[in-house]
């Protein structure tokens, strides 16, 4: 077997794997925010505790009402955008005119309310969500041991990102979503219903975060703050693909989950930093972002 | 000129307008007939582009009244004011870079029938024919984005159009080609209301002249009289 710089090919590929999955994670949450941030001009805080609040409705499904992963994966993410939109409706359509200090300020606020209202009922211990039966077990690929469930998490993540791209870049729908992103007034002068798709926006990257969060719950224990430890990464990797920027947020969050997963190996103090460094990088030589038009 | 009330589709009176704290329009009235091309004339900041954006609904306060087809426009919803059939063509012309051209053109809702055919469309613009497949509706020429800004508002039904210095910064026989344009669609019943700074390209397409001053309309001028009152008109202008 083949070694790299005395690294053990098992070792490099686990990494990578593993990498690939926090980017899967981090591709889908950096996606809805830039989403949200395209068009609403609001810098979404709360996405990492929406993100909890997914993982959270997926176990009280099982658990409460017997309602096991598969119906919740379509189901956790409606009830969470739903949500979504009463925030929308109730609090966020206030602060439109205003500078996005205050949207993050708000949902800020909102993200730490919805985590202390988590861990007051549940503790931070976390608690336990099995594997669907279909998705245990794994693989053995010669090299390496594959976990059926991490492969499901990236083809998800992946067609989900596919989805979502394909329509806001190719479909109709998209352009008028675009269109709004660039000059709302003059969408709505046209007859466009602008307020409703602002709301249904913010519903479907909201609901993009509870779907990372159902698919989160069986790997990572349901805990109150699994979505802060992960959200504070993830604005970095939306800072590094460009703010906005649809394919700069996908490609942006599956990179910088293998690079991270390679610091691991070459360099394992770094990895919990490694993110942040490269921001301060690109912020320096492209502060727009790598995929960002420049302001 | 027709006097008959029947056939006014739009009657703006005493329109008043403010961006913000600052009253710009000060008691605008004017009416448009059915079928009519009306130009408002006037200096840099004499409140044509306002007026515009009041009809539209796209002025934060105004007062007044503005009646279309009956119905007062004053307290509507710009997109609801749209669905009646109006269209505008903004004076900055509204080009989104993050749509191709194709979509660009196909981007405004249809909100009637009776909307011109994309064939049709093309055979007003040819030029945009053959740069329909462009990327971004941005890369075109400033000519090409003016026609495109026209185009895109004929598919949607809506007969009633409010067009924003669209010769602005072009080469003659750009213009020249605008004003055929706006030739054809008067011939296809399209009304329209026409802000021009370019006098001669207005007195070459409308049938009517207002001249809009200190956010007020001072006179209305017939086409057909404009050579009687060339002297008056110079010195509304200052040309």
């Amino acid at each position: 077997m083949f070694e790299l710089l005395g690294i053990p090919p098992q070792v490099l590929l686990g990494q990578l794997l593993l990498g690939l999955i926090n980017g899967s994670f981090y591709a889908v949450l950096s996606l809805g925010l830039a989403v949200i941030f395209g068009l609403l001009n609001i810098i979404n805080f709360a996405h990492g505790a929406l993100y909890m609040a997914g993982a959270f409705v997926a176990w009280m499904l099982l658990n409460y009402l017997g309602i096991g992963y598969w119906p919740a994966l379509i189901l956790a993410p409606l009830i969470v955008g739903a949500f979504g939109i009463l925030l929308e409706r109730t609090m966020l359509s206030r602060l439109y005119h205003l500078d996005h200090l205050y949207g993050l300020l708000l949902t800020f606020g909102l993200a730490l309310i919805i985590q202390g209202l988590f861990r007051n009922y549940y503790g931070i211990s976390g608690l336990a969500y099995q594997i669907p039966d279909i998705l245990s077990g794994g693989q053995n690929l010669g090299f390496m041991y594959l976990p059926n469930y991490r492969a499901w998490v990236v083809i998800a993540s992946v067609l989900v990102c596919f989805t979502t791209w394909f329509m806001i870049e190719k479909t109709r729908l998209g352009a008028y979503l675009r269109a709004a992103t660039e000059n709302p007034t003059l969408v709505g002068a046209f007859g466009v219903n602008v307020p409703l798709m602002i709301m249904l926006t913010y519903g479907f990257g909201v609901a993009l975060a509870g779907f990372a969060g159902v698919l989160a719950a069986p790997i990572y224990s349901v805990n109150p703050t699994m979505g802060e430890q992960l959200i504070i990464v993830v604005f970095a990797v939306v800072v590094i693909g460009g703010m906005g920027s649809i394919m700069g947020a996908i490609v942006t969050g599956y990179m910088l989950g293998i690079v991270e997963g390679l610091t691991r190996v070459f360099y394992p103090e770094g990895s919990a930093v490694v993110i942040f460094v490269i921001m301060a990088i690109v912020l320096m030589i492209k502060p727009e972002g790598l995929f960002g038009r420049p302001a | 000129m027709t006097d008959s009330a029947a056939n006014v589709l739009l009657n703006v009176s005493d329109l008043q307008g403010w961006y913000g704290e600052s009253h710009v329009l000060h008691g605008i009235d004017f009416e448009v007939h059915q079928g009519e091309v009306v130009t408002l004339l006037g200096r840099n900041g004499a409140g044509k582009t306002t007026t515009l954006l009041a009809i539209m609904g796209m002025l934060e306060k105004r007062a007044g009244s503005i009646r279309f087809q009956g119905t007062e426009l004053i307290g509507m919803q710009p997109r609801d004011i749209a669905r009646k059939g109006i269209a505008l063509c903004p004076e900055e012309r509204g080009i989104f870079s993050s749509l191709s051209v194709e979509e660009n053109l196909m981007l405004p809702p249809r909100i009637a029938d009776g909307g011109l055919s994309v064939e049709r469309i093309y055979n007003l613009f040819p030029n945009l024919y053959e740069r329909r497949g462009g990327n971004q509706g941005t890369k075109l020429s400033g000519g090409e984005q003016q026609m495109l800004a026209i185009a895109r508002i004929l598919r949607t039904g809506a007969k009633f159009l409010l067009l924003d210095e669209p010769t602005e910064g072009l080469a003659p026989v750009i213009v020249q080609q605008i004003g055929h344009t706006i030739a054809a669609l008067k011939e296809e019943g399209f009304t329209i209301v026409l802000v021009e700074q370019n006098f001669r390209f207005a007195a070459s397409v409308a049938d009517r002249h207002y001249v809009v001053d200190q956010g007020k309309v001072v006179d209305m001028i017939p086409n057909d009289q404009l050579e009687k009152n060339s002297q008056k008109l110079h010195d509304y202008l200052g040309v």
